[in-house]
């Protein structure tokens, strides 16, 4: 059995439906994000798991134990919150050793042991002997290494992480991603994560649990939820995309406007079919390349992004929305891309991937 | 629940308890409520429709309205208090505006100035203005062929009087405007005058709109300043005290409470459906306006303020120097008599010990309780679903309910012979629980204030650490609200000491409060002792608020080294 199981868990507040019978079980050790945009219920799940909000029905499983209806202080996990929630009139000590002193833990440790554990949570979160100092003395993503070392202090056997990084700035929130995984990875614990953030999620699961309207849409290893995205909703929410609209031509090729292209995948035999490409996978070729499902296209706009130019094209493929097409700035050295430069381009067979039709 | 399943983290009866506890002390504090603030009032308002029979009838309301002189003393009353709003509130804004808008020099010593009338009780100001234009004023000449036994003496004595009250609360409508808007208009181009009208004025509406109402329905109820320099002049407040105190007609004085509290509560509904449609006008993300220094402006408004000034410390100073003066104004020897022989010897200063006791104990049960009632509201979750509205309702109610009613209210309720709590009735105890429910909302807000400003996740981390609430409570809840908590106990102390208007009611001649006594004593013509008596608690309430400045700044530095620590 799954170290954390959820089972038809559904929870209303008034006339919103924050949960709809979510399923979900997750196993020991494993990393898993809640995904999804504010109000999807990511929330609400990670609160109803801590206790801390209560379900109207459904069941909630943790290390073999139905812990639907128990209290929060009978559960057996540490979190975190965006906020960090340190307490302010405490030191860093103290606040880490706030779970130690409480007699019903049952961690039996002296002031020598509760000291010492302290002194080795702060080692394992890289801010040793900072003991003294008050948390207002801290930066933020030292502030959230603090109340992580105050929610592992307990050995707790579940982590549960409420937007932890989403106060920090992008530098601090990249360095703390990295660090939180494979403090993680070290200990072992299974962990849960709330995000609003994609790359974020990308970065850090094992696997990805996409949330909306309350309802589970997805879940899977970020590979999979990023390469094959189930519906519209996740394939939107998850990085850029261009969805496509076509009719089929032949057996596996159909017509997007006036370009055709071979698909890989597709074998339905439906006259309407809905394609997906990742802006990444669409390749550039010299202009007089005939690559298979080559086809020419018009630029619109460049935007430099860094590490790569988003490019919007104008392909003659009669679509809602333009196509747009991302190229690494190494590739594309020396050869800068202007509006109204005509292109050879590819969607390689392999990369059109058919999606289902929307509602 | 099915306990079988559970391991053995801690299952037991502790656990029952420590999941009810909130919810039963929560209880507790409702039921404290309910009979110290419901019930009486509810005694008022039936008490007032009940004839001498104890049948349901509107005799009494009958009676009263064809009593003669009850028309001219609710006209009376309506039309100081539009006088005296029409005066204080413009007055109060400008002030208001030249602390938070201006660059004065010395501006902390300005805002003292002008929240200096809070110091004492309201008869001081009416005992300041018959010492400077009485019969035997300096300045008597000023007023020409009129008296200041009056209609001109009750209104400049209720200004006075209220004059801190609109001050706070328009300080705060202006201390809130986004500086960015201003920094918009002048981008624009928009003159002083515009930006005046179109900026300053509209953020400051709702304010204005308090402003007015408290200090109407300041004026409604207050009885204290027409009984002292109010001379023949009918107004409601002081019928209800002739009424009650001196023919001994509760029933007669429970209609004229209800058609006081009628205004009263006319007004606060009005505040309240108003301040429901304002939002939240700063943002989080909204830049406090910071003022520049403007010669022309600063100087107009400093001059302003010195005369406000000038005329506060007039008041508060003319009681002051003639507690201290043989006979005021003929012989100006200065003598300690007034207070030797004014009060000591006639007994008079115990009221001054019974003040202060009053005042220790009203701080000591008042602020514990509102707190803990607060944070339970705020903080925990469990227990019937409509026990927080109800507490929440039952705490902004005091708001609205003057003193006087409250005092009434409160001879009604607990002077029937067939209440269990009859035995309080004229002790110290009922006057102390009079002044903890008389001020009650204005501390649970700033408790609630307080509590709000705290990170909400703090109960689910110590649930998470398995760390009882009441040790969260205790080691971090606690702490936090420290200088609130401090505040609320010197707003209730001082509040205790200077209050005339429901203990009026309640004191039994052992132990008559001093703010009483002053009436005593201005009735038997000894505005000497008068003075001094009300010298002693100006002085009392400032020490304290002396101490409590020194006492928090130390506390703060001490223990809450926390705050002032910046990375």
């Amino acid at each position: 059995m799954a170290h954390l199981e959820i089972k038809q868990l559904s929870k209303r507040f008034g006339g919103f439906t924050a949960l709809d019978r979510i399923e979900l079980s997750v196993a020991q050790g494993e990393f898993v994000v809640l995904l999804g945009p504010s109000g999807c219920g990511k929330t609400t799940l990670l609160r109803a798991i801590a206790g801390l909000e209560r379900q109207d029905s459904g069941q909630i499983w943790h290390a073999g134990r139905d812990i639907s209806h128990a209290p929060p202080a009978q559960r057996d996990y540490g979190i975190v919150f965006q906020s960090y929630a340190l307490f302010p009139n405490l030191t860093v000590g103290d606040n880490v050793a706030y779970g130690l002193k409480s007699r019903r833990t049952g961690h039996a440790l002296g002031a020598v042991g509760a000291q010492q554990r302290v002194a080795d949570m702060l080692v394992l979160v890289g801010l040793p002997g900072i003991e003294e100092k008050y948390p207002t003395q801290l930066s933020g993503g030292q502030q959230q290494r603090v109340a992580l070392a105050r929610a592992l202090a307990t050995s707790p056997h579940l982590l549960l992480l409420d937007e932890p990084l989403s106060a920090l700035d992008a530098i601090e929130r990249v360095r703390l991603r990295s660090e939180i995984r494979q403090l993680q990875s070290k200990l072992g614990i299974t962990t849960l994560m709330v995000t609003h953030d994609q790359e974020e999620a990308l970065s850090m699961a094992d696997r990805i649990v996409v949330m909306k309207n309350g309802q589970i849409q997805q879940i899977g290893t970020p590979q999979d939820i990023y390469r094959a995205p189930c519906n519209d909703f996740v394939a939107d929410f998850i990085g850029r995309g261009n969805l496509l609209d076509a009719t089929s031509q032949d057996q596996a090729v159909f017509k997007f406007g006036r370009v055709s292209l071979r698909c890989a995948s597709a074998g339905l035999g439906h006259a309407a079919h809905r394609f997906y490409v990742r802006p990444e996978d669409i390749c550039l070729h010299s202009i007089t390349d005939t690559t298979e499902n080559s086809f020419t296209a018009t630029v619109k706009k460049t935007e430099f992004m860094g590490s790569s130019y988003l490019v919007t094209l104008d392909a003659d493929m009669e679509q809602n929305k333009p196509l747009v097409a991302q190229f690494s700035s190494n590739y594309l050295e020396g050869r800068p891309i202007h509006p109204g430069a005509l292109l050879r381009l590819s969607i390689p067979a392999e990369h059109l991937r058919s999606m289902p039709q929307s509602l | 629940m099915n306990t079988r399943v559970l391991p053995n983290i801690g299952v037991g009866v502790s656990r029952n308890w420590g999941a009810y506890w909130p919810a039963g002390l929560l209880l507790l504090s409702a039921a404290a409520l309910c009979v110290f603030m419901l019930a009486p009032l509810g005694t008022l308002l039936i008490g007032s429709v009940l004839d001498e029979q104890g049948h349901l009838s509107l005799t009494r309301f009958v009676n009263f309205a064809s009593t003669p002189g009850v028309g001219t003393a609710t006209w009376n009353t309506l039309w100081i208090a539009t006088l005296v709003t029409l005066i204080t509130v413009p007055l109060a804004f400008v002030y208001a505006y030249a602390l938070q808008r201006a660059c004065l020099p010395l501006s902390g010593v300005w805002r003292i100035v002008g929240l200096s009338a809070l110091a004492g009780p309201s008869l001081v100001g009416a005992i300041a203005f018959i010492q400077w234009f009485g019969n035997q004023g300096v300045l008597k000449s000023w007023l020409g062929e009129q008296t200041v036994y009056g209609p001109i003496g009750i209104t400049l004595a209720t200004v006075y009087a209220s004059f801190p009250h609109a001050l706070m609360l328009l300080v705060v409508a202006l201390a809130t405007t986004d500086g960015r808007l201003y920094e918009a208009a002048e981008a624009l181009g928009a003159s002083r005058w515009r930006k005046f009208w179109t900026i300053t004025l509209p953020s400051a509406k709702y304010g204005l709109i308090s402003a007015a109402l408290v200090v109407f329905s300041y004026s409604v109820s207050e009885f204290g300043i027409p009984k002292v320099i109010g001379g023949n002049f009918p107004v409601l407040a002081v019928e209800i005290y002739i009424q009650v105190v001196g023919m001994h007609n509760f029933g007669r004085g429970a209609v004229v409470a209800l058609l006081l509290l009628a205004p009263v509560l006319m007004a606060f509904a009005a505040d309240w459906y108003i301040q429901r449609k304002q939002h939240a006008s700063l943002s989080a993300r909204a830049v406090p306006y910071v003022p520049r220094p403007d010669p022309r402006r600063d100087l107009a408004l400093l001059v302003y303020c010195g005369l406000i000034g000038v005329i506060m410390l007039a008041i508060l100073g003319i009681a002051g120097y003639t507690s201290l003066v043989r006979f005021w104004p003929y012989n100006l020897e200065m003598t300690l008599d007034h207070y030797l022989f004014g009060l000591a010897e006639a007994g008079v200063l115990n009221a001054y010990l019974n003040s202060l006791t009053i005042g220790a104990l009203t701080a000591l049960v008042g602020t514990p309780f509102i707190f803990v009632t607060a944070y339970l509201v705020e903080k925990t979750h469990t227990g019937p679903a409509w026990l927080r509205p109800l507490i929440r309702a039952l705490a902004t109610l005091p708001m609205g309910v003057p003193g006087l009613v409250l005092g009434i209210g409160y001879i009604l309720f607990f002077n029937a012979p067939g209440n269990p709590l009859n035995g309080l009735y004229q002790t110290l105890a009922i006057m102390v629980l009079v002044n903890v429910v008389h001020y009650y909302t204005p501390c649970h807000l700033s408790a609630l204030t307080a509590l709000k400003s705290i990170d909400r996740e703090f109960e689910a981390v110590s649930v998470s650490l398995r760390v009882s609430q009441a040790t969260t409570f205790w080691r971090v809840t606690l702490p936090i609200c420290l200088p609130a908590v401090l505040e609320i106990a010197r707003y209730l102390f001082i509040n205790a000491m200077t209050t005339v208007s429901a203990l009026v009611f309640l004191y039994s001649p052992g132990n008559m409060p001093a703010s009483v006594s002053i009436l005593h004593l201005d009735e038997a013509g000894d505005l000497g002792p008068a003075a001094a008596m009300a010298t002693l608690i100006v002085l009392t309430t400032i020490s304290v608020s002396v101490l409590y400045s020194i006492a928090t700044h130390f506390l703060l530095r001490r223990h809450q080294a926390w705050r002032q620590l910046k990375r």
